[in-house]
């Protein structure tokens, strides 16, 4: 049984501007889904018009197998973590956590006792007669988090989870979510700008852009084998390598050297394409290499373990990732390889991938 | 070294300046202390004049007051106008102000800035005439319920405003967050709204007061029998035999007149703080 479907789900505002447009998604029970896109795609008002705070202007939206279109929010079984976390500043810790108990009128020591359980589950230990403000950004995240939970929900949504925390917490905070994720085992739907939190936390990915549904899949899909230019170039944290060039003689050209065909693609020599590799799977070679493109190294930025190299073939650039040992250095020559397995066609008049 | 004299010239010029500056603080001061001097020195006075002087000290003019048969009983008046219009504004101004701040209504603003303009006219002098009229049709004269109305219905454009300003600063999360739990508005409001815009509310309130505190005319009019007059309105009966002001009972009387005013604002800072903002870092 699926957790969340979405059926042609239209969310028009006055205006007749369209946050989201047309989207059908299934998201299976117990699956850690991300809705991905940049600012202004829909994605955040996809999740609240799953939340039940948008109307929906058309089509249909299924949480388990009841119809809640138009249900109240509060009758969704859902909960959400916001982006601020909304922790009501008046109210402690365990008041903050036993908010929804409240409302559902549970008596007020039996409330507490849950607050603090659930805080405790939390690693939130003794922060229970806290305010808010006396919380650091993690705290305040895990206690908008006990808060949602406390609420055994069929549906948790969160709304970039991880953006109001700097960057050293956040990895540790993406731990937590999704160990917190998994030993829960809640329908999770999460929404965020950020490619490498989507690829790190998902078990799905939908991607978005202007409202529509660009691609579903695991990441591994979205990163090895985006369906058009848009995803290929929004996913990755060093952007693909996008070519516009023409097939000839069974290969592409590349700047002033040829790249080999795709895997299971063959456009007809003079077709024009998009020819798109990820810097991780193009490799660096000093000595020449048939099928290979020519280049001179112009730039290289060091990350660390690795070394993005930016490289120009006549008017062409390429980025590559090259290991830190095999490292060149900037007006060093050499050739560029790509692989038929791990490089991409696309068609350079709808975009999408041949 | 002409530097040194031109640098010596310039101290010897900042610090005529500061001296000047001072002095006329000073003037400015004690214009502003001296009514306040004489508020705290002239009660005490065996015989009050209009002047500020060392008194003769003596309780003699506060045991006269409290024979005056009026006299406290027009504080209790007030105090009753004062509460009552509290009541009013800052239910119906909390209720409008979120709605206003949270409802997209068209021509939201002019709406509110066109009440601002019109308040001062409900309790100002040009209305007072359909004022009473309109007291004398619905039987509302001569009654502390028509001045609480007719003194809210001044009060309130200006409270609505004030409050929707503090309204519009509380994130809307908060709500979503207690609407997603399944909380009805009305619950949000008393869970959520209300406790986190309670600064705003305090201010309001105190501001209610003062203006109800010192009103004269509109229940100089509306109220008829001296019984039911609040403290502004006695005061101006106070004459001794010859018609000349009693200043005995006057100077008494103003000390306790503005004790409770006082008091509000001491109480209300305490617990609340005069904060001019949501208190709310999002």
């Amino acid at each position: 049984m699926a957790a969340i479907t979405t059926n042609a789900l239209v969310k028009e505002y006055p205006g007749g501007v369209r946050g989201v447009d047309g989207v059908d998604v299934t998201i299976a029970h117990g699956e850690f889904f991300a809705l991905l896109g940049p600012s202004g795609c829909g994605k955040t008002t996809l999740l609240r018009s799953i939340a039940g705070l948008e109307a929906i202007t058309e089509g249909t939206l299924h949480i388990g197998d009841r119809d809640v279109t138009h249900a109240e929010p509060g009758e969704r079984g859902v909960a959400m973590v916001f982006q601020d976390y909304a922790l009501f500043p008046h109210m402690d810790v365990a008041d903050n956590i036993a908010y929804p108990l409240k409302i559902r009128k549970v008596r007020r020591d039996t409330r507490r006792e849950k607050a603090v359980s659930v805080a405790e589950g939390l690693a939130l230990g003794g922060l229970s007669e806290r305010r808010p403000a006396q919380l650091s950004g993690g705290q305040q995240q895990r206690v908008a988090l006990a808060r949602a939970v406390a609420t055994e929900p069929e549906v948790l949504l969160l709304d970039e989870p991880l953006s109001n925390l700097d960057a050293r917490l956040r990895l540790e905070a993406r731990t937590f979510l999704k160990e917190l994720q998994r030993d829960l085992g809640v329908t999770t739907v999460f929404v965020t700008h950020d490619q490498a939190e989507a690829l790190a936390l998902a078990d799905r990915i939908a991607v978005m852009r202007s409202g529509r549904l660009q691609q579903i899949g695991t990441p591994q899909e979205i990163f090895q084998r985006p369906v058009n230019t848009f995803v290929a170039s929004f996913i990755g944290s060093t952007p693909m390598n996008l070519v516009e060039s023409e097939v000839r003689d069974g290969a592409v050209r590349v700047g002033e050297g040829s790249a080999p065909l795709p895997d299971g693609v063959t456009p007809a020599d003079g077709s024009a394409v998009v020819w798109g590799a990820r810097p991780e799977y193009l490799r660096w070679s000093p000595e020449p290499v048939a099928h290979a493109i020519p280049a001179e190294v112009s730039v290289i930025e060091n990350l660390g373990a690795a070394t993005l190299v930016t490289v120009l073939s006549g008017d062409t650039r390429l980025q590559l990732v090259v290991p830190e040992e095999q490292a060149p250095v900037p007006g060093d020559r050499g050739w560029v390889e790509a692989s038929a397995r791990r490089s991409l066609l696309f068609d350079p008049e709808t975009t999408e991938r041949m | 070294m002409t530097v040194a004299p031109a640098a010596g010239r310039r101290t010897a010029r900042k610090f005529v300046v500061r001296v000047l500056f001072v002095l006329a603080m000073v003037v400015v001061g004690f214009f502003f202390a001296l009514p306040l001097a004489w508020l705290v020195t002239q009660p005490f006075d065996a015989t009050p004049t209009m002047t500020v002087s060392w008194p003769d000290w003596t309780l003699e003019n506060f045991s006269v007051l409290a024979e005056n048969p009026y006299a406290l009983r027009s504080i209790g008046n007030s105090l009753v106008l004062g509460l009552g219009t509290i009541a009013v504004v800052v239910t119906l101004g909390s209720l409008a102000a979120y709605a206003l701040s949270r409802v997209r209504v068209p021509g939201r603003d002019g709406l509110l800035y066109a009440l601002l303009l019109l308040s001062s006219v409900v309790t100002g002098t040009a209305a007072m005439v359909p004022l009473f009229q309109l007291m004398v049709a619905t039987g509302l004269i001569n009654t502390q319920t028509g001045v609480v109305l007719a003194l809210s219905g001044g009060v309130l454009p200006t409270v609505i405003f004030i409050l929707k300003d503090f309204m519009d600063s509380i994130p809307k999360s908060y709500e979503e967050s207690a609407r997603l739990y399944g909380a009805r508005p009305g619950q949000i409001l008393r869970h959520v709204v209300v406790p986190i815009a309670r600064p705003g509310l305090a201010f309001v309130a105190v501001w209610a007061l003062v203006q109800v505190w010192g009103n004269f005319l509109l229940p100089y009019i509306l109220l008829r029998s001296p019984e039911a007059q609040p403290a502004a309105v006695i005061m101006y009966t106070f004459y001794t035999e010859s018609g000349q002001a009693d200043l005995s009972l006057i100077s008494a009387f103003s000390l306790v007149f503005s004790v409770p005013v006082i008091l509000m604002y001491f109480l209300v800072n305490r617990r609340y703080g005069f904060r001019f903002h949501g208190g709310i870092k999002s």
